[in-house]
């Protein structure tokens, strides 16, 4: 959530307000980029800002009110500024696993995956999902803000794996995320694809309200859920079939402040945030995302050698002592002595607690190390607890 | 809708004066701006606050921001059931009081909104 932007022009205070984060931002509307669902919007009332050069609705009836209809039926949020990039032909796959750490042999067709695109330096380009389409074809969805960055990045990198081109394929998908418990219900009413035989991290194509789309369980709250690529033209007809199907079931709209707060419960990491172009995969704590039996890839000697040795640093999950609410960039100290920053923290809706992520001494981020956060000039006690904070009863 | 025994600021704070003492807190307009809110810092009893500094911090789920004083004078009382459920300011702006002023200097008042001109500028 990079770029936090000076509070909206009409609203001069509270004074003095520190926007942190998503917030109230509306600089000139036309340099923005629009999702077919923008004028949807506006029209349901939702509030409004920047996110990574697109207008984006950041709520509707309020962050905790989404965020906890998401925990306990569902919400419909509208990605559509995520991006798109489809990597094909007979080298396709060399060329995913020379820029991504996890290990795309593991995919079969209709399988996906968490990765993340390394630079030598074994640092994020960027996190993205891996779609294996068909053998030879793979579909790579990225950070809105780093489209651009990725797709120049890609195409540099794969050039010499052989057969293999990449395509911006952004423009051609807009992406609604129907996430909570109900969404499986919902959704089925809406589709003849299975969606019960789909598992988790598993997609399938199929019609939604009579629109042809590809149908991914897969989402960025921490609670059951899908994403669907769905032709921009048909994104409102989609949109408002979901809302309409889950509206007995209590479905509705949810911006990107709920988005952060779901996303942050379930301590899934937010780019630009949680890790960048300075953090190694390693450091975020996202080993997992590694495929460390395989060939070569982008960054492998470094993450290869931090995990053997122990990475100096790790990103670790805290929760406050004190009554006080960390946020991202805040400084950490540990005994005294500056320590790290953090990377997000908010105030939970759902676990109603003040929780947040930083970077520490590897040798202090066992759980139950207590630490120090600079509030506003004063310190408060945090204390390092397991990640997640926030798991879901299956 | 702002009711009209109370003063306000451009920083959308109100004022409710009672002979030598004012309530302060944030109006219905900010509390819009802010969202759902999760935490208040209120200072001490005692203090002696000049008019348009910071008296306290505001925080919603999304946004830190400072509480400015709309009069001068000492913190005679401050609202510490509303910083066990600051959510109430949502529900409540205009209702939920979060601190109260001996008022120094009663013509600092005059520069002040009425509920008319505020609702003008928040239009």
């Amino acid at each position: 959530m990079q770029g936090t932007q000076p509070i909206q022009a009409k609203y001069r205070g509270v004074r003095g307000a520190k926007p942190l984060g998503l917030i109230m931002s509306l600089p000139a509307p036309t340099s923005l980029k629009k999702t077919p669902l923008n004028a949807r919007h506006r029209a349901l009332g939702a509030r409004m800002v920047e996110f990574g050069g697109w207008d984006m609705p950041v709520e509707y009836s309020g962050i905790v009110d989404e965020h906890m209809a998401v925990r306990t039926r569902a919400g419909l949020f509208d990605v559509s500024h995520m991006g798109e990039i489809e990597i094909a032909g007979g080298e396709a796959l060399k060329a995913v696993q020379h820029i991504t750490s996890n290990d795309a042999a593991k995919l079969a067709v209709g399988q996906i995956q968490y990765s993340a695109l390394t630079t030598p330096q074994g640092t994020f380009v960027d996190d993205v999902l891996v779609y294996k389409l068909a053998d030879g074809h793979f579909m790579l969805v990225v950070n809105a803000s780093n489209i651009i960055k990725d797709f120049n990045w890609i195409t540099e990198h794969i050039a010499e794996q052989g057969d293999a081109v990449a395509v911006n394929t952004s423009s051609r998908y807009a992406l609604l995320a129907l996430q909570g418990p109900s969404s499986r219900d919902v959704l089925q009413t809406l589709t003849a694809a299975d969606l019960s035989g789909l598992k988790y991290y598993w997609f399938t194509t199929g019609e939604v309200a009579s629109v042809r789309c590809t149908i991914s369980r897969t989402g960025y709250t921490g609670e059951d859920g899908f994403e669907v690529f769905v032709p921009p033209a048909s994104a409102d007809r989609v949109w408002n079939a979901i809302l309409t199907a889950g509206q007995s079931a209590g479905v509705v709209p949810a911006g990107l402040g709920a988005r952060d707060t779901l996303r942050l419960e379930a301590s899934m990491r937010l780019y630009g945030n949680d890790m960048d172009e300075t953090t190694t995969v390693v450091e975020a704590d996202l080993g997992w995302i590694v495929g460390w039996k395989k060939q070569e890839f982008l960054g492998q000697d470094v993450l290869q050698s931090q995990k053997a040795e122990g990475p100096r640093r790790k990103l670790v999950g805290f929760e406050m002592l004190d009554r006080a609410i960390a946020r991202h960039g805040y400084d950490v100290y540990i005994d005294g002595a500056h320590a790290g920053t953090v990377t997000s923290g908010t105030q939970t809706p759902f676990l109603k607690k003040a929780i947040g992520m930083a970077y520490l001494p590897t040798d202090r981020s066992v759980p139950g190390t207590e630490f120090e956060v600079e509030i506003r000039g004063r310190r408060a006690q945090a204390t390092v607890v397991p990640m997640p904070f926030y798991k879901r009863q299956k | 809708m702002y009711p009209a025994d109370l003063k306000y600021t451009k920083d959308h704070e109100w004022v409710r004066i009672a002979g030598a003492e004012a309530q302060v807190g944030i109006t219905d307009y900010a509390q819009k701006q802010l969202g759902d809110i999760v935490y208040l810092e209120l200072p001490e009893v005692g203090r002696q606050i000049r008019k348009g500094e910071v008296f306290g911090t505001i925080e919603s789920v999304k946004a830190v921001s400072e509480l400015y004083a709309p009069v001068s004078g000492e913190v005679s009382q401050v609202n510490s059931s509303l910083t066990q459920k600051p959510e109430a300011v949502n529900k409540d702006p205009h209702g939920s009081w979060m601190i109260a002023l001996k008022v120094s200097d009663p013509g600092e008042t005059s520069d002040l909104f009425d509920a008319a001109k505020y609702t003008e500028l928040t239009k």
